[in-house]
């Protein structure tokens, strides 16, 4: 109860300057100093949320879809590619550089390639997502498994421990703390990938609403879609930390 | 026959020698120690001991069977006490068991037993970061203990029945356990009262569980008080060149650091690391 008070004690002056930001856009509105056609109310904005809320969730659930297959893929795929690279040197020469360069392809410049590739469904939006977020995974989880204490892995050695074992009952373990660290990132990077992938073709989502509102010119709608989007993240990011708190028992509430 | 016995060990690493034709043994029952300069290669030893290197030359016997380069015969404790942040006191303690096939249910069944025994009791699930210096260094000797009764690499199947009705009085302990520890400064990091308090429960326990065991440290004292026979290391390469009995039995020291003897020791000790240091 006491850490949880805490909690709302440190968060007060972030939401402080929010509420403060939204009063302050609000009367530049009123006051005229910004035509509505180009910077919508904050009111504005809340009240086509409520109208639309129908509508976006309709398409937040396609975004959510293609998020969430796309960030367990990438969970998957830098998983296998981590533990792979952590116990074959080879592969991690062969395939670091490689990493790199799929993280300096400009997100923007390949999605219309996959649309075409792929067609106009899930499958090059959870591409994408894919490729956004395997990174900073991958990433976490090699530190991970390089910071672990090489005197630990001696002990377990001492003790007659396999290679599997050391790695179950030392490496992952130590990893895990990077590799939740890469997540919240990836988490983030999820919905943003699959909205940004939508926007250069497709039938639903929060992208393709959105580039559908920006041609009306209805920037109200437009800034509702980001706020939801915003919200999903959020809320993301915080399963990401639920699920660490979870599968981290003995580090629980220490930090942050 | 020794219970554990090195012959001519001879190690280097990137080509410089470390360690040169070192032979020691650890008899049943006893408890030795290696005291050298910094740099002697004592780590080194103990890595080659434990099997997790293999020396350029020379072989390591537990209980006559050849065990050079073979992990997991020798129990070893490291310097840090290295209870893993991410396990429970107990699955710590356990590890050793699971690791050579036991079910994680019966292996806290045995470690529990012990946990009164070694002055944990109420820590079973806790994690590590709750204890003290002292009571990290009492797990890790537990799980150090664990795992010498588990010494048993070359026998297929481990007999699990027996260790489970192990006891701590050490009546029901695994007749293929031979209980011979290496431990690497194991009172180091602890204040001195902490200390103090830790090798008179190491002694009691050492008895009453038959372990053997080699230690390192830097302090003399220590060495003279905990042991029955002294090994100084000296030199780059490390090697052994002098071996000193320490003569009153082991139960009769308390206050031993205060007489003649005890300082006849020190001087001796110091004398020969002294001269070896400026040569």
């Amino acid at each position: 109860m006491k850490e949880r008070s805490g909690n709302i004690t440190r968060k007060l002056p972030a939401a402080i300057t929010l509420v403060l930001i939204a009063v302050l856009w609000e009367l530049l509105c009123i006051s005229g100093a910004v035509p509505a056609y180009m910077l919508p109310s904050p009111v504005a904005v809340v009240k086509a949320f409520i109208q639309d809320f129908p509508t976006l969730m309709f398409h937040a659930a396609t975004t959510l879809q293609e998020a969430a297959w796309g960030l367990l893929t990438g969970i998957l795929l830098a998983f296998v590619m981590a533990t792979l690279m952590d116990r074959f040197m080879i592969l991690e020469r062969a395939w670091y550089p490689l990493m790199i360069i799929t993280q300096t392809i400009p997100t923007i410049a390949i999605a219309p390639l996959l649309v075409l590739w792929m067609g106009f469904g899930m499958a090059p939006k959870i591409t994408l997502v894919v490729i956004t977020t395997f990174f900073p995974i991958a990433v976490g989880l090699l530190d991970g498994y390089r910071s672990v204490d090489q005197d630990a892995v001696s002990l377990m050695r001492a003790m007659g421990a396999n290679r599997v074992q050391i790695f179950r009952h030392v490496k992952f373990p130590s990893a895990l703390g990077h590799f939740f660290a890469g997540l919240k990132i990836s988490a983030s990077y999820a919905v943003v990938g699959a909205v940004i992938s939508e926007w250069l073709g497709g039938f639903e989502g929060l992208g393709v609403y959105m580039t559908r509102v920006k041609k009306a010119y209805a920037f109200d709608k437009m800034f509702a879609v980001i706020f939801l989007i915003v919200i999903i993240s959020l809320l993301l990011m915080a399963l990401v930390n639920l699920l660490r708190d979870l599968a981290m028992p003995w580090t629980a509430g220490r930090d942050e | 026959m020794s219970l554990l016995e090195a012959k001519h060990i001879t190690k280097g690493y990137d080509g410089r020698t470390i360690i040169q034709d070192i032979s020691i043994h650890l008899e049943t029952g006893e408890l030795i120690s290696l005291l050298g300069l910094s740099g002697s290669g004592k780590t080194t030893l103990f890595q080659v001991l434990s099997g997790l290197t293999r020396p350029e030359e020379g072989e390591v016997f537990l209980d006559g069977r050849e065990i050079t380069g073979k992990p997991g015969a020798v129990s070893y404790m490291l310097q840090k006490d290295l209870l893993l942040p991410h396990k429970k006191v107990i699955d710590n303690v356990s590890l050793p068991l699971v690791l050579k096939g036991m079910k994680k249910k019966d292996a806290r069944e045995v470690a529990d037993r012990f946990f009164a025994e070694f002055g944990l009791d109420g820590y079973q699930d806790k994690y590590p970061d709750r204890m003290s210096g002292g009571m990290r260094q009492r797990a890790a000797f537990l799980r150090t203990y664990l795992s010498t009764m588990v010494q048993t690499d070359d026998v297929p199947g481990l007999d699990t029945a027996a260790l489970a009705g192990a006891d701590p009085g050490g009546a029901g302990r695994n007749p293929a356990a031979h209980g011979a520890a290496l431990l690497d400064e194991p009172f180091s990091a602890l204040d001195t009262i902490t200390k103090g308090q830790l090798h008179t429960w190491y002694l009691e326990m050492m008895q009453r569980i038959r372990l053997s065991t080699i230690f390192i440290t830097h302090d003399i004292d220590e060495a003279i008080l905990l042991s029955d026979r002294i090994y100084l290391m000296t030199g780059r390469p490390g090697v052994i060149d002098h071996e000193i009995r320490i003569l009153p039995p082991r139960e009769q020291r308390k206050e031993f650091n205060l007489t003649q003897a005890f300082l006849a020791y020190k001087k001796q000790i110091i004398q020969i690391l002294g001269t070896a240091e400026s040569a």
